[in-house]
């Protein structure tokens, strides 16, 4: 994987940012990684017609957006896209002092013997991919999941494992990592944030 | 579909620890409850149409009035979300027995109760017992005073066909007095930008009709020609001794305010919805209810996902 710790295109870019963030990938790494990620899944399958891309709210959306593009561009194949968002079945609720905010959720297709391919920007503890396993086993009973990411940034808390990793990335609990994407953030490129806490004060 | 979707974040800090009424949500508030509601209706076309959200909450529906649809609502929101719930009513409980309300919540609430629903006919019922217990209370429907989940429920079905209410015109037709339906739908209509115009027969509206800051109307034709949305209201025939006491016949008032196809040709632009039970052939004919500008059976549906939001956004950790 590329790391351009001090490549010079970011070095605007790192003044609007905390003092302490530095990036991990730039845009032309992340689009080698879609890319990437347009071959691997289509690798194993005789029939991509099964395969099922979703994303999850909110980064993996786009990020799985992106990976269709990808697919239609460079295979001329149209996948079935969903979006996944996990509150319901999320397990720290009781722990937070605001319920967190419900996004849309919308699979417009059977989920019956399909291949379907999880899509997030970040693989931390692995509880919001249990609970996005949970979420898609009451929408049907899928042949297959597997599950794809940006940044594996290790501290798993369950037994859970990528299937597609953009960069394995290893953190300290009180480090952040941030998946930024064009639609949201203006850029695409990939932070880690040491001490968030600390810069605030 | 992709493009279509919104992924907006709005940063709205929904404070309530219940619902007793429309007065206290603010505008954004009512608005927050109605875009939250989207997503929990989606939930209803599932394969399997249940989350486990909710599954360490314990809910009670303390229905001291009859109630059939709410009640239902209510519930099936509730085991929807995952919650377990216990259901209680006047006729079969130690009411019967002379147990006051307050002892009765009293009781229930020491068996770890997290939210209690309450339908009660005296107003306020709501608030007082929230000084008794600690639980969530949503109220659904304290006498004529409020009905909340109902007007929400109302404001997300009409916002299905307008999806901006502002400026709006919004009819709601027959017994003002006697309904539990009305003084939310006005709060919350008023709050959200609409207009909106109560029609009925001057016996049939409250006092305190005024105050409301709705407009009042005695005319049914003129009213249909302003309105968007016309909502007839149920003739409660049960709250007048011989039934006809108000008016001087159901025939009468079937033809001076009962909405008929006549008026679905004359008027081609409003949309009809009611609360329901419709008595068929007095507040509206048959005809009417089953017509195609008949919005009355998505209000049920909706209802249910209203309510679910409604559960899930006071179901949070900031109770105190």
């Amino acid at each position: 994987m590329c790391h351009s710790l001090n490549s010079s295109s970011c070095e605007d870019r790192i003044k609007l940012l905390p003092l302490n963030s530095v990036k991990i990938m730039s845009a032309e790494d992340l689009s080698r990684t879609y890319l990437r990620f347009a071959h691997q899944f289509l690798e194993p399958h005789d029939d991509p017609q099964r395969l099922a891309l979703i994303g999850m709210q909110t980064r993996g959306v786009y990020m799985g957006k992106r990976i269709v593009e990808l697919i239609e561009q460079e295979f001329g194949l149209q996948l079935d896209f969903g979006v996944l968002d996990v509150t319901f079945y999320r397990d720290d609720f009781r722990t937070k002092l605001k319920m967190p905010e419900v996004k849309v959720t919308e699979i417009p297709f059977d989920l019956y013997e399909r291949d379907v391919i999880l899509i997030d920007d970040v693989l931390y503890t692995g509880r919001t991919v249990r609970s996005a396993m949970d979420a898609l086993m009451d929408y049907g009973r899928p042949s297959s999941i597997k599950f794809c990411c940006m940044v594996d940034r290790g501290h798993r808390e369950l037994p859970i494992c990528a299937d597609y990793v953009g960069t394995k990335l290893p953190t300290h609990v009180k480090e952040e990592v941030s998946v930024k994407v064009k639609e949201l953030d203006d850029e695409d490129a990939v932070y880690i944030v040491k001490n968030p806490d600390e810069e605030e004060q | 579909m992709s493009e279509e979707l919104e992924l907006k974040d709005t940063d709205h800090e929904f404070a309530h620890k219940h619902l007793l009424g429309l007065t206290d949500y603010s505008k954004e508030d009512i608005q927050y409850v109605l875009e939250q509601a989207k997503y929990f209706r989606e939930i209803l076309d599932r394969p399997v149409p249940k989350v486990p959200t909710l599954r360490d909450k314990t809910i009670v529906n303390l229905f001291y009035e009859d109630s059939t649809r709410t009640k239902l609502s209510f519930e099936l929101a509730q085991k929807r979300m995952g919650a377990d719930v216990v259901n209680f009513s006047k006729g079969s409980s130690s009411v019967q027995k002379g147990e006051s309300l307050k002892d009765t919540i009293r009781n229930i609430s020491s068996m770890k109760i997290d939210m209690v629903v309450v339908r009660h006919k005296s107003p306020g019922v709501p608030h007082f017992l929230t000084r008794c217990v600690d639980a969530a209370i949503i109220n659904a429907g304290d006498g004529a005073h409020e009905h909340p989940t109902q007007a929400l429920l109302d404001m997300f079905t009409m916002q299905q066909v307008y999806p901006n209410l502002e400026g709006r015109n919004i009819a709601i037709i027959g017994d003002i007095a006697h309904s539990r339906v009305v003084r939310s739908n006005v709060i919350g209509l008023l709050k959200l930008g609409a207009n909106v115009t109560l029609c009925g027969p001057k016996t049939m509206m409250p006092a305190y009709v005024h105050e409301l800051g709705a407009e009042v109307s005695h005319n049914l034709e003129e009213t249909l020609g302003w309105c968007d949305i016309a909502m007839a209201l149920r003739i409660q025939l049960e709250r007048q001794e011989n039934g006809t006491e108000l008016f001087p016949s159901i025939r009468e008032y079937h033809q001076l305010f009962g909405i008929t196809e006549r008026h679905l040709e004359k008027y081609p632009d409003f949309t009809i919805m009611h609360p329901g039970p419709v008595n068929r052939g007095v507040e509206m004919d048959s005809a009417v209810a089953d017509s195609d500008r008949s919005i009355i059976l998505s209000q049920v549906t909706n209802g249910v996902a209203v309510r679910m939001a409604i559960l899930y956004l006071l179901s949070g950790g900031s109770r105190v």
